[in-house]
């Protein structure tokens, strides 16, 4: 019959161009591979402009540099006055991961940001370095900042002498609680076993911070520890989760929570705690020590105003500039001096420690060590586990 | 009338582009991505090497997630099913001239951001908040006992932010319905209750089926409602993806994930549609 063969043929051709389409379809997949994106910063460099070209092309996160207003000139106004330096200043870093997207596919094919220096947190600032994607500085062109760095800042484990990266602003990890709902909080043990804070205690997810303070909190040194210290600190953290000591992990969000009463005591950032300026809010260093991370200045391959971002750097080192910037953004200053400088810009700033910590303060800091992109999936994934699962 | 021949195609073209650039090339850049070599990382490069065991490594890893994602979503249709349906009735027969004024009020809520109102159910819901206060006052709850960081925080997230999705397909299918029939049923002596559910019922299937549909999808691949009403203990499938994509770097295990959540969801959808018969949508 006609209408049956009819039928088998037009089966034979779906199954034909189906098998065909699948098979096109599983060819094509390989273009959406992803290239390796390492670079060499000694090759993919380019002439630096910056005696004829009196620019500079500045990304940095939001609320981070003081504005000008009646009467007060700002310390970047101050800046292209001085040096004649025309910048460029846009504050389009959000966060670290979207801006490392925004800028993948040039510098890693060696092709031009557009920009001669942007701010990232350590963790990125490392992986970036790693991949060769940032070019070292002139050490003699930013003596300032080789002699006024705070100590706690100057060595760390993916930048041991600071060739490539410069601390903009800095802040520290640790423990804050409301002090109008529960008694003192002093070290990280206690968030993790405290009985009248089951459940009522929050962890940041950001691996680094949480992993750190637990790590100190077990006697290991979260800039040089071994599987087996990292094994512990992992246990203490996931038996309080068990055990619903824990109630959630966050990001930025668990301030509100915290003056609200959800949460009484938790892992938090300084710069949260002091921008709250709630006082019944009270941010504690740990007694078994605290994390310190900054955002550092980094500048990319084939920037075209080199020279001009290292006199940036330069002069943000100076105390006075750094005073006048950290009275405006309140984060922890990593200039030193600048304490001394501050009685001249706002005396009532000199004494607040989350600005500038005391030296007793900041001896207890510590930071995370460097990480092989191989130990981050690692790391990354068993606190997930934890954080997650 | 030559004209004609292919002005179906060219009315055609815009919507096939959108759906080429806007689809096809993702989706099958989704399905790369969970083909890549798990060796790989996103500083080295990934390489499509057809590595199919990534699907069973992401399943067996992830099963509690893909497993409370379903649950928590058909949870959320559910009480979105009961809930909407008596809300697009009412509207529909018995709103008379507040109509209108209802249906906008359905779709006020889309006015603030999704964002804005999850957040605000974080208020509502909050340990020292009047929910939790008068549930303890009546002893509907221990002294200690809480809301938000419970399952039922993010289901009542899910309900509440897809409800409208639930409501506007059933009013419109129940606004259509023609009045003589049911009133043709009492005529024959059916009961209000037997009416409904030989008459009203089977005509508002259609929208039925819809609104489950466009409640059921978002919501299991839904992670804001997890992550800002729930806790740890209450993370979704949607939690795990972006974490593998954005802290782990692990792009392989995500887009399996990824595949993997797309496959059960469209498998589900067919068999109900299958069961529940409407081949208005198919």
């Amino acid at each position: 019959m006609a209408g049956s063969s009819g039928i088998s043929r037009r089966t034979a051709l779906r199954g034909g161009a189906g098998l065909a389409l699948g098979a096109a379809s599983l060819g094509v997949l390989p273009l959406f591979g992803t290239p390796d994106r390492k670079q060499d910063p000694a090759s993919c460099t380019t002439r630096d402009l910056s005696d004829s070209e009196r620019r500079l092309i500045v990304s940095n996160w939001p609320g981070y540099m003081d504005e000008d207003d009646e009467g007060y000139v700002s310390t970047l106004t101050e800046f292209q006055k001085r040096t004649g330096i025309k910048v460029d200043y846009t504050a389009d870093v959000n966060d670290n991961l979207e801006f490392f997207a925004k800028v993948v596919n040039q510098l890693g094919s060696c092709e031009t940001s557009k920009r001669d220096m942007f701010m990232l947190t350590d963790w990125m600032a490392a992986r970036m370095i790693q991949i060769g994607w940032i070019q070292p500085l002139d050490a003699s062109k930013v003596p300032n900042l080789h002699a006024n760095l705070i100590d706690s800042l100057a060595g760390v484990g993916w930048d041991p002498e600071r060739k490539y990266s410069a601390p903009w602003q800095s802040g520290l990890t640790g423990i804050a609680y409301n002090k109008s709902k529960v008694k003192d909080v002093r070290t990280f043990e206690e968030l993790l076993t405290r009985k009248d804070l089951k459940g009522r205690v929050t962890l940041l997810t950001e691996m680094r911070d949480t992993m750190g303070l637990a790590l100190l909190s077990q006697g290991a040194d979260p800039a040089q520890f071994t599987p087996d210290e990292w094994d512990n600190a992992l246990d203490a953290v996931s038996r309080a989760r068990k055990d619903g000591q824990i109630r959630a992990f966050t990001g930025n969000d668990y301030i509100q929570d915290l003056a609200a009463g959800n949460v009484l005591a938790c892992e938090a950032w300084s710069g949260d705690v002091a921008a709250a300026e709630d006082p019944n809010i009270v941010f504690v260093a740990p007694e078994e020590g605290q994390m310190i991370w900054a955002d550092n200045m980094l500048v990319p391959n084939l920037a075209s105003h080199q020279g001009n971002a290292e006199e940036w750097i330069n002069y943000y080192y100076e105390p006075e500039v750094a005073a006048k910037l950290a009275a405006y953004v309140w984060y922890i200053c990593p200039v030193k001096g600048a304490q001394e400088a501050m009685e001249k810009v706002d005396p009532s700033l000199v004494d607040n420690p989350l600005i500038f910590p005391d030296a007793k303060s900041l001896a207890t800091t510590h930071s995370f060590m460097a990480l092989e992109e191989f130990q981050v999936r690692a790391y990354e994934k068993d606190f997930a586990d934890v954080s997650g699962g | 009338m030559r004209r004609g021949r292919f002005t179906g195609y060219w009315l055609m073209l815009p919507a096939a582009l959108w759906l080429g650039v806007f689809f096809v090339i993702p989706f099958y850049s989704l399905l790369a991505t969970s083909l890549y070599d798990p060796e790989g990382s996103v500083l080295t490069g990934y390489d499509v090497t057809y590595h199919v065991a990534n699907f069973w490594d992401a399943i067996s890893e992830h099963w509690d997630e893909l497993f409370r994602s379903l649950w928590y979503a058909g949870a959320a249709t559910l009480i979105c099913a009961a809930l909407g349906y008596l809300l697009a009735y009412a509207i529909a027969f018995k709103a008379g001239r507040w109509r209108n004024f209802l249906l906008v009020l359905v779709i006020a809520p889309f006015f603030t951001s999704f964002l804005v109102r999850t957040l605000s159910w974080k208020l509502i819901l909050a340990d020292d908040g009047f929910v939790v206060d008068t549930l303890q006052t009546l002893h509907l709850m221990g002294e200690d006992g809480r809301l938000l960081a419970t399952p039922v925080a993010v289901i009542a997230g899910l309900v509440y932010n897809f409800l409208p999705f639930m409501v506007l397909p059933l009013y419109a299918s129940l606004e259509k319905i023609d009045g003589r029939l049911v009133e043709a049923a009492s005529d024959l002596y059916a009961s209000p209750t037997r009416g409904f559910l030989k008459v009203t019922l089977p005509l508002s299937m259609p929208g039925l089926v819809a609104g489950t549909l466009l409640t059921f999808i978002p919501a299991a691949g839904d992670y804001i409602n997890a992550q800002l009403l729930g806790s740890t203990n209450q993370r979704m499938v949607g939690n795990v993806i972006q974490d593998l994509f954005t802290d782990t770097g692990d792009y392989a295990a995500a887009g399996a994930l990824s595949v993997t959540l797309m496959a059960i969801i469209v498998g589900l959808v067919v068999i109900y549609i299958r069961k529940a018969g409407t081949e208005e949508l198919l």
